[in-house]
């Protein structure tokens, strides 16, 4: 059984494990304003949104893809659809922006950025001094495509909102309905854990491993759903890693933090932006929002796919897994994680607990370079890590990953050794970009050919060494990327 | 329609049983002047609007189901209630781009749990083949299949998932024998699916011969995936006789309602089609959607039971055709000013597997091989390949837009060969007097328009100041180059299969004074309704709101053209206000005789039948009429129809009039590009465009930005990559990529052009909208050569095939770094 609020109405009703959030709107639930446009979390035109309480006391709307998230997710939770916002015939802001600035022509992908820009007006609500800027409309917005319009007047739309009559929802209202989203429990009744299992500490999770060695694990579902959509993979049982205490924590030690496995982008963000802002960077153009509201660190490593965006970048970081299974836990570098293709370390009925990021040593310094067809909500066809620290005029602690350039994402040590302790001149890394031609043989396909992949990486080479003679001049370094790309 | 009943409850009085004299022979003589409407009479460019615009509020009516979009109230295929027992189909298809089936073993499909029915093209009763103009698609491939993707068989299960899997269990056997893949190679090897087909003006060999300079060059344009947010779907109901109502996500449903009936062999009466709306089509479903329609058909009919078949995205993206990829060569010679002189212009469109619409297609991309420019003596010639892929379909601007490339190209080499710049060798080209004839001998109305887009774009993006400013920064960054490029669009209005260039309406006026109008066209988001109810308001005087659309019907308006060529408006708005002018002629002239006013002076203004020719002086309300009209036995129904006059094409000689008229438009946009990585970035598009008198000025604006952004995601980030096999690797949004929020150009100037009414008699005078402005999204293409050729100092102009992903633009970065001589430039 599954207990959540829809549009602040409280729904209690059975799914098979393998049900996602649209496939229980739009069947049983029979609410079909949420559309399906590709079933794989790209184009966004099932946004939905859902609030759960916070830690913190907070009861924030995000937005996710009801394509690709499981339906026992919305266990004790709040969730709103395109179907819950008007208040009779008065449309919310979200909802009559749109139709004054024309934002609509076919209407499919409206539903998705109603919901969106109703996310992004409550954000507003709650910050309402926060400007607005592109930054934020872009990752708000990003992971809704639009066939039609262009984009213009859906931008016109959001900036907009904040001038409308700020119609609240039926449910906004409700003073109990907070209190009742609380009042329901986080995790999927034991008894009616028909296949759908929440476990909530790493003891309960390593025995429901024991107990079903068959069983996926899914944190935020954005990569095991296309099995499900995709593949028509069809899963009995699944144990879901998003209630396990220990995998929710984020400690912080002597020599940097620990983050749990569980712990979506999102969550992981203010640290970044803290003390990795070339890793914070590359966050907003990884997925889109519905994405990074759900998706794990630990998942990406887990899933050890050779375009995962954060591997390259954590191994520069020389950030340490920590591994739980029947015996206890086990740290191993991250390097020692990634074998061969879809290959790692895990052993069977073991998991990821938690993340190290390491402290940022002093004068340490990082690029991350990802390239892609497109901007925004792409996966890599490359990516290019680098941290370094510049001591006396030489290169020292060189970390060079790449992702997209190996049947794993790879540290490539020899262009480590061709730039450590050498000055950044041309002749370094005119030895770093041989160096790396020999350890890598990148492959075609859908994302580029091998010769752009073997290009695109040994040039980022080139624009590492141009940031750095600039850096050495104090000239601005914008003009060796684009705007859009610099960090 | 509340205000209307409440009038006539208010004011309803009993009518004079008089009826208007002669009514018949009214309407006989209105028939003879079909299409002809008081006024329209072709006026000389540059008059003053026949009509006096309306309140602009009005005017720029919101879409008129933006309300039920943003509410998640209006419903597409998969949202319509359907009986419980509905089945779900499933279409199982081809791994194999081409072979011998020697196995279709279906027992363990038919074993899946919830089937119910399996069918192959051993089950139709009619028509195998439903190819839509020529024969070449079957339903389902039978002895051979030549496409990854194509249909083998179907089944009926009693789930979505269900159907899915059961699909999986098909045991398949296909010998394979070798595909082609190469347009080229097949056209060389006179693998055509359409004869080929030639436009000729002057003698081209001499012009070439006698030019002081030749250039020639090929390039390649890629396809494009449609991409539209609703899947194909439809929803089948059988009927209580032999026939079927198909609803269907669909621009033809004529056509399809021809298919369907042919697939069950079936009268054409039999099936009716509906359509209220599409979640997008762009051409993608003019010919795609009925493949669908006629499976989902022969399951309804066979199981008796109502059946929905909606594809899954990546099954989708397989199974139907896209835009057509195109090699084009050109040769063209010209004066030391750059002054095109005359060539021979090669287009070879990839038609995949079959003909579907592709000779309309590559007909459409030779019409436009000249885009706004004279060849002056020109052969054009083009080629209709045959491949083993998907058979390649209509996709907004349909031929047009790779036509198009051929000599923006062409353009941009010429200006970097007599070292102008590309926006003054342009301009040198434009039609003008005494140059103002098509290669295939249409003359080029209103050209004057194109130099005066041009020019004023040129000021209001200051071109030449930017221009200036461009090249300094380049000269100084060694990385980061800037391009920035104008170009024009000069499209064709009119299908150019004439006998399609025909549309009908069907209007009612109930007794509460509420108006229903149908046409055959149909909303796929361009806002054809939104107009439609605008026109016939207008006609009627009426609200907006008092005037409504409920779904395109092939019951309603038979024998449609597919919602296509940009034509929407344009036919089916002068059908239904052909409509609207009978009965409005009805009740004036009913009223006339019924109140004994003076019919001259006999009006419909706001809601009220007005009399009186200066001070008025008597006032009926709508509803008041309409229900004496009513009580006085008059009709208050009445069709529609048009057909668009003066065109005609001779394909025999290749020369004619095949356009009602052009319209126009240009863009301006800046680039900058990382010449390390080929990343770029769209900084600034400046957009002035030519809609006649618009018809809704903000529908039109969308769809002018709307297609640019499509047009610049054609010819940048959307890819399609097959394996060697021909099976698609780019089969859904993860790998290929539609422009998104962040491609919005960060600056993004978009004008309609004013006070230029169509000079032709088009409806009141305004002009398509709906594939034009994809075309403008070329000078993205133009500007990243231009960024690219600052790398040679604008001495070599680089080739760069499309779409111009980053991969695509490194590379050409890589080559010119290298020396001209391995770009691969222009001679």
């Amino acid at each position: 059984m599954i207990e959540f609020f829809l549009n602040g109405q409280h729904r209690r009703l059975a799914a098979a494990p393998d049900t996602s959030v649209l496939e229980l709107l739009r069947g049983p639930l029979a609410q079909r304003g949420t559309k399906e446009g590709c079933a794989s979390g790209d184009c966004g035109a099932c946004t939905v949104a859902i609030a759960r309480p916070d830690g913190d006391g907070s009861f924030a709307y995000r937005t996710l893809n009801a394509c690709i998230t499981p339906a026992h997710q919305l266990q004790g939770t709040h969730l709103v659809t395109v179907d819950g916002l008007a208040r009779g015939d008065a449309l919310h802001p979200a909802q009559s922006s749109m139709v004054a600035c024309h934002g609509s022509q076919c209407g499919f992908c409206t539903p998705g950025i109603v919901m969106s820009l109703f996310a992004l007006h409550e954000q507003q609500r709650a910050l309402p001094h926060q400007v607005l800027d592109n930054h934020r409309l872009e990752a708000a917005l990003g992971g809704n495509l639009c066939r039609c319009t262009g984009y213009r007047p859906i931008r016109d739309a959001a900036l907009s909102m904040g001038e409308r009559s700020d119609t609240r929802p039926p449910w906004a209202e409700d003073p109990t309905l907070k209190r009742a989203v609380r009042d329901l429990s986080p995790a999927v009744a034991v008894e009616d854990q028909s296949g759908y299992l929440t476990p909530t500490t790493l003891a309960e999770l390593t025995t429901a491993m024991q107990r079903h060695p068959e069983a996926r694990l899914v944190a935020g579902a954005t990569d095991l759903w296309l099995e499900v959509t995709q593949r028509l993979a069809q899963f009995d049982t699944l144990i879901d890693l998003r209630q396990v205490e220990e995998l929710r924590q984020l400690e912080e030690v002597a020599d940097g933090w620990w983050v749990g496995a569980a712990i979506t982008y999102r969550e992981w963000e203010p640290l970044l932006t803290t003390h990795y802002p070339a890793f914070a960077h590359l966050l907003t153009r990884l997925g889109s929002a519905q994405i990074r509201n759900r998706a794990t660190v630990g998942g990406n490593i887990a899933n050890a796919s050779p375009i995962g965006d954060t591997p390259p970048v954590l191994l520069t970081l020389d950030a340490r897994v920590r591994l739980a299974g029947p015996d206890g836990m086990r740290e191993l570098p991250l390097d020692a994680f990634f074998l061969d293709y879809k290959q790692t370390a895990l052993a069977p009925g073991e998991c990821i607990a938690a993340i190290l990021l390491p402290r940022p040593g002093d004068g340490h310094e990082q690029r991350v370079w990802k390239l892609s067809k497109r901007r925004e909500d792409d996966i890599s066809t490359l990516l290019g890590a680098f941290r370094w620290r510049l001591q006396e005029g030489v290169l020292q602690d060189v970390r060079v990953a790449y992702g997209g350039m190996a049947a794993i994402p790879l540290r490539v040590r020899a262009v480590e050794a061709a730039l450590e302790g050498k000055a950044p001149d041309e002749q370094a890394f005119a030895a770093a970009r041989r160096a790396l031609q020999q350890s890598l043989t990148p492959m075609s396909d859908a994302r580029g050919s091998r010769d752009y992949r073997a290009t695109a990486a040994a040039n980022l080479l080139e624009r590492w060494r141009l940031t750095l003679a600039r850096a050495a001049l104090d000239e601005p370094t914008q003009e060796v990327t684009l705007d859009a790309y610099a960090h | 329609m509340r205000t209307l009943t409440e009038k006539r409850i208010r004011k309803a009085r009993a009518a004079s049983d008089a009826v208007p004299e002669a009514l018949d022979e009214a309407d006989r003589a209105e028939s003879a002047g079909i299409g002809r409407l008081e006024g329209d009479e072709p006026v000389a460019r540059d008059t003053v609007s026949p009509r006096p615009r309306r309140d602009a509020v009005r005017h720029a009516q919101a879409h008129e189901s933006a309300t039920k979009h943003v509410t998640g109230r209006a419903r597409y295929i998969d949202d319509l209630p359907a009986p419980h027992d509905t089945l779900h189909a499933m279409v199982g298809l081809s791994e194999v781009a081409h072979g011998r089936v020697t196995r279709l073993d279906l027992d363990a499909v038919r074993a899946m749990p919830g089937v119910v029915d399996v069918i192959t093209a051993q089950h139709i009763p009619g028509h195998r083949d439903i190819g839509p103009v020529f024969p070449g698609d079957p339903m389902f491939a039978d002895a051979e299949v030549s496409y990854v993707g194509q249909p083998l068989f179907a089944v009926a299960a009693t789930s979505y998932p269900e159907a899915r899997r059961a699909v999986k269990a098909a045991v398949v056997e296909i010998e394979p024998l070798p595909p082609r893949f190469d347009p080229v190679a097949a056209a060389e090897a006179g693998e055509l699916v359409r004869p080929t087909h030639r436009q000729v003006s002057g003698d081209w060999r001499r012009a070439l011969e006698s030019a002081p300079h030749v250039l020639e060059a090929e390039q390649f344009v890629g396809g494009q995936e449609h991409f539209y947010l609703e899947g194909q779907a439809c929803l089948v109901v059988p009927g209580e006789d032999e026939g079927v109502i198909v609803h269907t996500s669909n621009q033809h449903p004529s056509e399809t309602q021809k298919l369907v009936a042919e697939v069950l062999d079936i009268p054409f009466h039999a099936v009716t089609v509906e359509n209220r709306r599409m979640g997008g089509g762009f051409g993608g479903k003019e010919t795609q959607a009925a493949p669908w329609a006629c499976v989902a058909a022969l399951l309804a009919r066979r199981t008796g039971r109502a059946v929905r078949l909606r594809l899954p995205r990546a099954d989708d993206t397989r199974a139907t055709g896209k835009r057509h990829p195109f090699h084009n060569r050109y040769r063209l010679g010209f004066d030391a000013d750059g002054v095109i002189l005359g060539g021979d212009i090669t287009l070879i469109g990839d038609c995949g597997h079959s003909p579907d619409l592709s000779e309309a297609v590559v007909d459409r991309a030779m019409f436009h091989a000249d885009n706004a420019y004279s060849l002056g003596a020109a052969r054009v010639t083009g080629h209709r390949a045959r491949t083993h892929t998907a058979s390649n379909t209509a996709f907004r601007g349909f031929g047009g837009p790779q036509g198009m490339m051929i000599v923006e190209r062409a353009m941009d080499d010429i200006a970097r060969h007599v070292g102008q710049d590309p926006l003054t060798v342009r301009k040198r080209n434009l039609y003008r007097s005494g140059r103002d004839t098509t290669h295939y001998g249409q003359h080029v109305d209103q050209h004057p328009l194109m130099v005066e887009i041009i020019e004023r774009l040129e000021r209001s993006s200051d071109y030449w100041q930017r221009r200036g400013e461009i090249g300094a920064f380049n000269r100084a960054s060694a990385v980061i180059k800037r391009g920035l490029a104008l170009t024009p669009v000069k499209f064709g209005i009119s299908f150019t299969a004439k006998h399609l260039n025909q549309a009908g309406a069907l209007l009612h006026v109930y007794t509460d004074g509420s108006v229903m109008i149908n046409h055959g066209g149909t909303e796929m988001g361009q806002g054809l309704h939104t107009k439609i109810c605008q026109v016939v308001a207008r006609e009627l005087g009426l609200d907006f709101d008092a005037v409504r659309i409920s779904a395109t019907r092939t019951d309603k308006v038979p024998n449609t053209s597919p919602t296509a060529a940009s034509s929407g408006a344009d036919l089916n708005g002068m059908a239904a206000r052909d409509a609207a002018a009978r009965i409005r002629r009805r009740l004036l002239d009913f009223a006339a005789e019924h109140y004994r006013l003076d019919r001259e002076g006999l009006r419909l203004v706001d809601g009220e039948l007005v009399s009186g020719v200066g001070d008025v002086h008597h006032r009926v309300p709508w509803g008041d009429l309409v229900q004496a009209a009513y009580l006085g036995r008059i009709s208050l129904s009445a069709t529609g129809f048009y057909a668009t006059p003066l065109i005609h094409y001779d394909r025999d000689t290749g020369q004619g009039r095949p356009f009602y008229y052009f319209a126009y438009g240009a863009s301006v946009s800046e680039v900058s590009v990382d010449t390390l990585s080929g990343e770029y970035r769209v900084e600034r598009v400046d957009i002035l465009h030519d809609v006649g008198d618009s018809l809704n000025p903000a529908i039109d604006l969308g769809q002018v930005e709307g297609g640019f952004i499509q047009g610049m995601g054609w010819l940048t980030s959307e890819e399609l990559k097959w394996n060697d096999d021909g099976r698609l690797l780019t089969d859904g949004p993860a790998t290929y990529k539609i422009p998104t929020f962040g491609d919005l150009p960060p600056i993004f100037n978009v004008e309609l052009l004013e006070g230029h009414p169509n000079s032709q008699a088009s409806i009141y005078r305004s002009k398509a909208v709906g594939e034009p402005p994809f075309m403008l999204g070329i000078s993205v293409w133009s500007a990243l050569r231009d960024a690219l050729s600052s790398l040679t100092d604008y001495r070599v102009s680089p080739p760069l095939d499309t779409p111009a992903t980053p991969e695509r633009v490194l590379m050409a970065a890589e080559a010119l770094r290298a020396g001209p001589a391995n770009a691969g430039a222009s001679r």
